[in-house]
């Protein structure tokens, strides 16, 4: 247990993404099983403890100390777990003797609502502070460490010199404490065998389209379509099992009963979940926000936000597997699977029919509908390889929207930019003349041009509040900078109404004046 | 006499009608007492300051000669009279110099504790227990939550790090005052002889520490012109020179902070802290509620923090309590 609560308060304290997985790394490497596999279980937020609830928790500590008393602690951490693992009486029964996460997990799994109070206080008697915070946070679900689970799984991948894929492409066939994946990775088993019903099959990305790569490349070889800011899925079946995968693997079947519900057929379908109605009612990703990340979902809102799966690729058909075949044959394939399934839920995403890289180009600049976001090419003759291959695949986005707004407030950055005020919020004009934030961004500029940024904050500061500090912006002085986004989203949290998809620092432009910068409405005219 | 008589709040602070004098107070008067050495509790300008020597000359260091018209040294153990009213000071244990403030009349006892920590500390006088009637006490850490880990443990967490990591600079941040140079004292205690890079603030309190006798050891600027390689060596500075171009210097800094505020993960997360170490200068929630009862005080003060908890569980243990609102202490300085 000593050990995962320290791995714990170390990824909570650790900022860096490679720090996180050197730490990941050398626990799964010095911990044995089963309980680097419960750590590994309660990261990736599979560990399931049904009889121990939050409130358990409460009448636990009520037990134990003043009401009032602990009141004024909790409003002061401000987290359940937090606050009862430092208020928690010291010295306990068995206090200090070892207990292993393993231990720990087992008793709490199998507890029943009625001994779970006694079985939890037990453990909690027997740790110290820091271990009492772990287990207090495995129970109320959610570590908060900065960990999501692709994180652990790449984590993973290190640790056993393997391909993230490899470990995506099994996991949803092993059961904590994950023994058989342990031993395959550190090389003492056979990788471990899927028996689950419908698994995930790891997808294939496309690369961007830079520089002059087209040039050397027959448009004749390739297959054109569009490319839809919904997010990318993978639909599977087999003997009457139906998963919904997102592309790293994660079943978000619960969320989606509208794609997942009583369709009829065996195979593997890869595609964009959109929300709307096909094939013309297609909405924005700010629509398709509103289902993600939910566990389960509303008959009102299934019927306010449908979703709908556009489809451009078949994996298996029937036990088949299509994958070494040409993209041509897939999609003929594919085509004919569609026939059969609900038009309303699943349709073919169209092909483009074009003539040379020119005529590409205009159609991906100006796309029919604002939820199309570029052009997808695909090399007819590809075969369907996990991972991101060179050459195949291309995603060639339409250019980002961009206009010039003003800096207004600027925030220190953090590790190697500790020292240098590298986040910045910026502005445009609205009707009465004043600056509305509209976006922040912390990169899209090179090192240089951020200590000139850097000395400007700190030459033309107006107000500091702690780390964040204003800046002169006036319509005679201020920084303009040209900003670069995706997409832009209504927004009711933003005071200005308007959210940025994807925003980055494209250009200072020392030489213009606040007063040209742009104004709130032309951002408004986009969200038509 | 009510106690009230004797010391009651004021806008300037707390007030001792009888003797017409304040008590750390928060703008200039007439005559202070002065608990200790830290900014919110040691103004300049008031024209003439009572303190113990070592306080009056940290004050010096801090505002310069000129910090109050006149100055009276005050002997820790030895009670002098001001206005029919009985002064003495004792140590508190809170940082170098610093002093409780026994204000006596008629046979009443009051005690203004200032800030204090129980614990042993190598660079300063140890916690004085007072016996006394009413007890003024502060509340920095008064929660239930805070409770100091043993120094030893967490200055281990340091040197640790420092093997583990050689190509980091740690950058260690603390107050000025005190907290630094009892981490250094600490650090020497536990086996740390090498240099200790230290920001320019805190380089004449750390020698004024070391012509009263204490050992520090080598401590080269970390703020020169020169080009020194800082990978693997231990920078002590003022968490707010943290965010100022003096930063850039340290290649790959790994951020620590010593305060009793570590205690709160999320916190130390908050504030970018990769190593948080909890060393307080201040008493803990334990060491809090064993002072009030050991004082045997009847009555307890609450003042500067978190008052509520602590009037809580004097109420809860048969004391009669009351938060003092005094503004004006900066609780969150550690």
């Amino acid at each position: 247990m000593k050990r995962f609560a320290q791995l714990l308060d170390l990824l909570t304290l650790t900022p860096a993404r490679n720090g996180k997985l050197a730490l990941l790394t050398a626990y799964f490497s010095a911990t044995a099983d089963p309980d680097r596999g419960y750590a590994l279980a309660a990261l990736t937020s599979n560990l399931d403890l049904p009889g121990v609830k939050p409130a358990v928790i409460r009448t636990l500590i009520l037990e134990r100390m003043d009401p009032e008393l602990f009141a004024y602690s909790y409003d002061f951490v401000g987290d359940l777990a937090e606050t009862v693992s430092l208020v928690w009486p010291e010295g306990g029964r068995g206090a200090g003797a070892p207990l292993s996460l393993a231990k720990v997990v087992e008793r709490l799994r199998t507890a029943s609502r009625t001994d779970a109070p006694a079985i939890l206080s037990a453990v909690l008697d027997r740790l110290d502070a820091s271990g009492r915070y772990a287990v207090l946070k495995l129970v109320t679900g959610g570590l908060r460490a900065g960990v999501s689970s692709r994180l652990a799984k790449q984590a993973l991948a290190q640790f056993g010199g393997v391909d993230v894929g490899e470990i995506e492409e099994i996991w949803h066939g092993l059961e904590p404490p994950y023994i058989e994946l342990f031993s395959w990775l550190e090389g003492t088993a056979r990788k471990p065998e899927i028996r689950l019903a419908a698994p995930f099959r790891p997808v294939m990305l496309a690369n961007p389209v830079t520089g002059r790569d087209l040039e050397q490349l027959a448009p004749s070889d390739f297959l054109a379509e569009w490319k839809w800011d919904g997010i990318r899925v993978q639909l599977t079946s087999a003997r009457g099992t139906t998963r919904l995968y997102s592309r790293t693997g994660d079943d978000i079947s619960a969320a989606f009963p509208d794609i997942v519900g009583g369709v009829e057929f065996d195979g593997t379908i890869d595609g964009e979940l959109l929300i709307g109605r096909p094939p013309d009612d297609v909405r924005t990703f700010a629509d398709l926000q509103q289902r993600l990340n939910r566990k389960t979902v509303t008959a009102g809102m299934q019927k306010s936000h449908p979703a709908f799966m556009r489809c451009y690729d078949l994996l298996f058909e029937g036990e088949r597997d299509l994958r070494e075949e040409t993209l041509q044959r897939r999609r003929e394939r594919l085509k004919l699977m569609l026939e059969r399934m609900p038009p309303g839920r699943f349709d073919l995403s169209p092909t483009l029919g074009f003539s040379g890289w020119d005529e590409l180009e205009r159609l991906r600049n100006e796309p029919p509908q604002p939820v199309i976001e570029g052009v997808m090419l695909k090399r007819r003759d590809s075969v369907y390889t996990a991972g991101r291959p060179k050459g195949p695949w291309f995603k060639w986005k339409r250019d980002p929207f961009v206009i010039d707004a003003v800096l207004m407030y600027a925030q220190r950055g953090h590790g190697k930019r500790s020292g240098y005020y590298s986040d910045y919020t910026f502005g445009v004009w609205t009707d009465d003349g004043k600056l509305v934030p509209v976006g922040k961004a912390y990169f899209g500029f090179t090192d240089e041009e951020l200590r000139e940024i850097d000395r400007f904050v700190r030459e033309n500061t107006v107000e500091r509040y702690g780390p964040v500090r204003s800046v002169r912006a006036d319509p005679s002085f201020g920084l303009v900078l040209e900003v670069a986004f995706e997409g832009l989203n209504r927004s009711s949290r933003h005071k200005s109404g308007v959210a940025m998809r994807f925003p980055r620092i494209s250009r200072l432009r020392w030489d213009k004046p606040p007063a040209e910068a742009d104004r709130l409405e032309s951002l408004q005219a986009l969200l038509a | 006499m009510r106690a009230e008589e004797l010391l009651q709040p004021r806008p300037a602070g707390l007030y001792c009608p009888p003797g017409d004098f304040y008590i750390d107070p928060v703008r200039a008067v007439d005559r202070a007492l002065v608990t200790h050495g830290h900014a919110d509790h040691a103004r300049a300008g008031h024209r003439s300051v009572m303190a113990t020597r070592e306080t009056l000359d940290i004050m010096a260091i801090r505002y310069g000669d000129g910090f109050a018209g006149s100055r009276q040294t005050a002997l820790p153990g030895q009670a002098v009279r001001i206005g029919g009213v009985g002064v003495t000071f004792f140590p508190a244990g809170h940082v170098l110099g610093s002093a409780q403030i026994l204000v006596e009349r008629d046979g009443l006892r009051i005690v203004v504790s200032g800030d204090y920590k129980r614990r042993s500390d190598p660079t300063c006088s140890g916690f004085e227990l007072v016996p006394c009637d009413v007890f003024i006490t502060e509340a920095t850490f008064g929660l239930p939550v805070f409770v100091h880990p043993d120094d030893g443990e967490e200055i281990g967490k340091l040197l640790q790090s420092i093997a583990d990591f050689p190509g980091r600079t740690h950058l260690l941040g603390a107050y000025a005052l005190g907290k630094a140079q009892r981490l250094i004292g600490l650090l020497r205690s536990c086996g740390y002889h090498e240099p200790i890079y230290v920001h320019g603030a805190f380089a004449r309190l750390c020698e004024y520490y070391q012509t009263q006798g204490i050992e520090l050891g080598a401590l080269p600027p970390a703020t020169t012109g020169e080009k020194v390689d800082f990978a693997g060596k231990l920078v002590l500075g003022s968490p707010s020179a943290f965010s100022g171009p003096w930063m850039r210097r340290f290649a790959d800094p790994l951020i620590c902070y010593a305060s009793g505020w570590m205690r709160i993960r999320q916190r130390a997360r908050q504030q970018g802290v990769e190593l948080p170490m909890i060393i307080s200068d201040h008493a803990d929630w334990r060491e809090l509620t064993q002072t009030i009862r050991e004082t045997g005080a009847q009555k307890v003060w609450v003042t500067h923090g978190r008052e509520e908890a602590l009037v809580r569980w004097c109420t809860l243990n048969g004391i009669s309590a009351r938060p003092l609102n005094i503004v004006g202490y900066d609780d969150e300085s550690e």
